[in-house]
């Protein structure tokens, strides 16, 4: 024991130095908190989701993502309409509960609920399966390259300037010669282009923080590199990667959508939001429904994602509890 | 006595906080009279900064502030905005802590020193400028013609809070409040402005408010203090007379917070634990295609020996290479020269060769904000070592450890699943000094460990890493500028500047009869002396 007077609650919290007049208020004097009861061990996913589920419009948002999701992928099987089935009594009708057609049907008499589910079964495993490819690829690299520096990084980095200057068109029309169209292509395609960004941010997050002491200290400590980079650098740059997955994901809904429209992503009559879109926006004046119901199953869902975003990352970051 | 300048009547301020209000200044009342100097003292968050930045109402919006603030008998809290202005940089002027940031970096300075002769005395062209120029003369800034179009970065840290100095005083304020103006500078370049200011206020006559932690400067240079805590004051009065006898327990505790007493010299016949002999670092700053790299060489060739069991002390300002040559000794950072631990020579390992003896040299850092990752909680922080070096070690066995660790360092181990915010400064230079414990090492390399605290903590930090030594039988590499705590630590000094060595002995000599002109210019500096009587 040393010859503190008082062993555990001693010292009075440093408060970080007020800078004069700057926006940040003084944080009050808090030893006693910090000596009180210490909470039972939590994991830092236990935590984080305890913080989480005190967000409201984050789990609210979860929520909606999840149903969203659930009506997409059981939404088709209830529905007494197919995909390509034809009602011919009902070319272009509007929402009406009398034949089935709750939200209307197309200009080809196709049920327009069914079409849009069908389409977010689409859009939305495009939109996981490339957020989750730039996301693991990206941060990988970007972290790698930043921490090990000189003309490692340098390398790298070019490498990323090259793929940048690639047109991301011939990249898809040279995948489509190569090996045929395929939806699979379209995941491939986008999250190889997806995860250059996420690199670029990661890098720079990683550069920013490798100088950081308690990254020395691991040094000191023995701490393989690889160990460095997975345990200590990533997680220290995962705010602005969760800001940028939760762009990332509307992003790749909307370049599939292009990829369609051109006629290089799916095909008729497998159909995606983008395309319900595009093709309403030709029928925005005659039936508008073709575009409202599709933008807002779109729109809901970013909205959701962009809530839910913001509400990991703070629930990820120990400071805001 | 003259009548009362900037007199301070009950003020209260509080911050409305989404977590709910929080009182940072309660009930404070002090007044300064014309060509007075105040001291306001106090640890970090005592309110002295809210205080100081409530009279010149630069406070945010969120802040609630009740009680008077009256200059010349006007209360500032009551005026218009527009009055306000006029007031600040006109009757009551500035300066600011950090000389680093504090200036426009893309502005020449002539020009921000200028701008505020503009706007309160309507100096404009030719007059501004001469202004400007025997104002830079006045606060000592060589060769001022040439300066008054240099932009901040070209200046030293010293320089550039003489500039600071330079703008607060250009429509010769009333008062002058001086926010922690000297902290950020190194000791030499701290006495010379708190001289230059001594001799502005003696030529202008104006009064002093100077926000300070640091006692011995207090003393120097202040005719009244006045004590702070929590927000209040606890303390008031002539400064000789607070000194001589304190009247509040708080007061005479700050007193006391002076590391004291010698370390035990170990015995002499140690061996020699760690040795470097011509050690050089050098940072390339340029790299070039053909012909030479530029390159800055931090270190230029250093000799030294620690034996079990001491502690040596390497003391130096800022950019004297000492924490460059600190990481160099443990491998953190590439040098040439020859560098021995025991047997081994560290410079022929490679990266696995060296992780082996990590366990055994050992790190603590300035900056207890910066060297615990902010993700990871107290326990998993103190572990990690054990993971590196124990991989037989389960889990619960690791968490035993972690819990005799913290039990070291007297923190109470329930708190082991913690993440490092919720910690005070202090207790986070304890969870870094445990970090490195965990891994019983022989070597601790203690990098500025206290210069970051406030002195009442860091003579308990101090007094840990004493007991540690003691019982370990620990040996310490003393990173400092903080010459009192080198002289309480250390068997043997180093003095150093730009990169060589310039002094090195016992500490005592060293101390008591320095050679060197440098090493007496320093020690002058840190107002020892007092020290030495009050010890």
């Amino acid at each position: 024991m040393t010859s503190d007077s008082k062993p555990y609650s001693g010292e009075q919290a440093n408060a970080a130095p007020l800078p004069a007049g700057g926006p940040n208020p003084p944080r009050s004097p808090e030893p006693e908190t910090s000596a009180q009861a210490a909470p039972a061990g939590e994991s830092l996913a236990r935590d984080a989701w305890r913080r989480l589920s005190q967000n409201r419009a984050a789990m609210a948002s979860l929520g909606l993502l999840v149903a969203i999701i659930l009506v997409c992928i059981v939404g088709p099987w209830l529905l007494p309409w197919g995909l390509a089935e034809v009602d011919w009594n009902a070319f272009g009708t509007g929402p009406t509960l009398e034949n089935a057609h709750y939200l209307g049907t197309d200009a080809n008499g196709r049920d327009l609920l069914t079409r849009v589910l069908y389409g977010g079964r689409i859009s939305l495993s495009v939109a996981l399966v490339a957020s989750f490819v730039s996301l693991l690829i990206g941060v990988l690299y970007g972290a790698i390259s930043g921490y090990l520096g000189g003309r490692v990084d340098n390398l790298m980095m070019r490498f990323v300037d090259i793929m940048y200057s690639l047109p991301f068109m011939f990249l898809v029309i040279l995948l489509m010669v190569v090996f045929g169209r395929n939806i699979f292509l379209i995941y491939a395609a986008i999250g190889a282009v997806e995860w250059l960004d996420m690199a670029r941010i990661v890098r720079g997050q990683t550069l920013a923080l490798k100088r950081r002491e308690y990254i020395e200290a691991a040094h000191a400590l023995g701490v393989r590199d690889s160990k460095i980079v997975t345990r200590h650098l990533i997680p220290n740059a995962i705010g602005p990667v969760i800001i940028y997955v939760t762009l990332t994901v509307p992003k790749v809904i909307l370049l599939e959508s292009f990829l369609s429209f051109l006629g290089l992503g799916v095909q008729e009559p497998l159909t995606s939001w983008g395309v319900l879109i595009s093709e309403g926006v030709d029928m925005m004046e005659s039936s508008p429904w073709m575009l409202l119901v599709p933008s807002a199953f779109l729109a809901m869902t970013l909205f959701c994602l962009n809530f839910l975003g913001d509400g990991l990352r703070d629930a990820l970051d120990p400071k805001t509890r | 006595m003259t009548q009362s300048l900037l007199e301070i009547d009950k003020l209260s301020v509080t911050f409305q906080l989404p977590t709910g209000p929080v009182t940072a200044v309660k009930d404070v009342s002090f007044t300064i009279a014309e060509g007075e100097t105040l001291a306001l003292v106090g640890e970090s968050g005592s309110g002295k900064s809210v205080t100081s930045t409530a009279a010149m109402r630069l406070l945010p919006e969120l802040a609630e502030t009740t009680g008077a603030i009256r200059f010349n008998g006007e209360n500032l809290l009551e005026v218009t905005p527009k009055r306000m202005r006029r007031v600040r940089g006109n009757d009551i002027s500035m300066i600011f802590q950090e000389p680093m940031t504090s200036l426009n970096p893309l502005h020449r300075i002539g020009r921000q020193i200028g701008e505020v002769l503009e706007k309160h005395k309507q100096l404009k062209g030719r007059e501004n400028r001469e202004r400007v120029l025997a104002l830079l003369e006045q606060v000592g800034i060589p060769e001022p013609e040439r300066r008054i179009d240099s932009y901040p970065y070209e200046l030293s840290g010293g320089q550039r809070q003489r500039v600071m100095i330079a703008m607060a005083l250009a429509c010769e304020p009333k008062l002058l409040i001086a926010d922690e103006p000297t902290t950020a500078l190194d000791v030499t370049v701290q006495a010379q402005i708190l001289d230059l200011l001594k001799s502005l206020q003696a030529q202008y006559g104006m009064a002093i408010l100077f926000i300070t932690h640091d006692l011995s400067i207090v003393r120097h240079f202040a005719d009244s203090v006045c004590v702070m805590r929590y927000g209040e004051v606890v303390e008031t009065g002539r400064t000789l007379e607070v000194f001589d006898d304190p009247k509040h327990d708080y007061t005479r505790m700050l007193l006391d917070a002076i590391p004291r007493g010698r370390k035990e010299p170990a015995p002499a016949d140690a061996p020699v634990l760690l040795s470097g002999r011509d050690v050089k670092v050098r940072f390339s700053l340029k790299k070039r295609l053909f012909g030479k790299d530029d390159y800055f060489e931090a270190v230029r060739g250093i000799d030294l020996s620690v034996r079990r069991g001491e502690t040596l002390g390497i003391v130096g300002e800022s950019g004297s290479g000492k924490s460059t040559l600190g990481r160099a000794l443990l491998r953190l950072l590439q040098s040439t020269g020859d560098i021995r631990f025991e047997q081994s020579d560290l410079q022929a390992l490679d990266k696995s060769g060296m992780r082996p003896l990590r366990s055994r040299l050992q790190v603590v850092f300035q900056d207890p904000f910066g060297s615990l990752s902010p993700r990871m909680t107290v326990g998993e922080v103190i572990s990690e070592g054990l993971k590196v070096h124990h991989p037989e070690m389960n889990r619960r066995q690791r968490d035993a450890e972690v819990v005799k660790a913290l039990e070291e360092v007297a923190l109470d181990p329930a708190m082991r699943n913690r993440y490092p915010h919720e910690f005070s400064g202090g207790q986070r230079q304890r969870i870094a000094i445990a970090r490195a414990l965990i891994l019983k090492p022989e070597l601790l390399l203690l990098d500025e460990p206290t210069s970051a605290l406030d002195r009442s903590v860091q003579v308990r930090v101090i007094d840990l890493l004493r007991d540690l030594q003691k019982k370990h039988g620990l040996t310490y590499l003393f990173i400092s500028h903080d010459l009192s705590v080198v002289r309480a630590l250390s068997d043997h000094v180093l003095v150093m500047k730009e990169g060589q060595v310039i002094e090195q002995g016992p500490s005592e000599a060293l101390f008591t009869q320095p050679r060197e002109p440098y090493t007496q210019a320093l020690l002058k500096a840190a107002f020892l002396e007092e020290e030495t009587v009050a010890a």
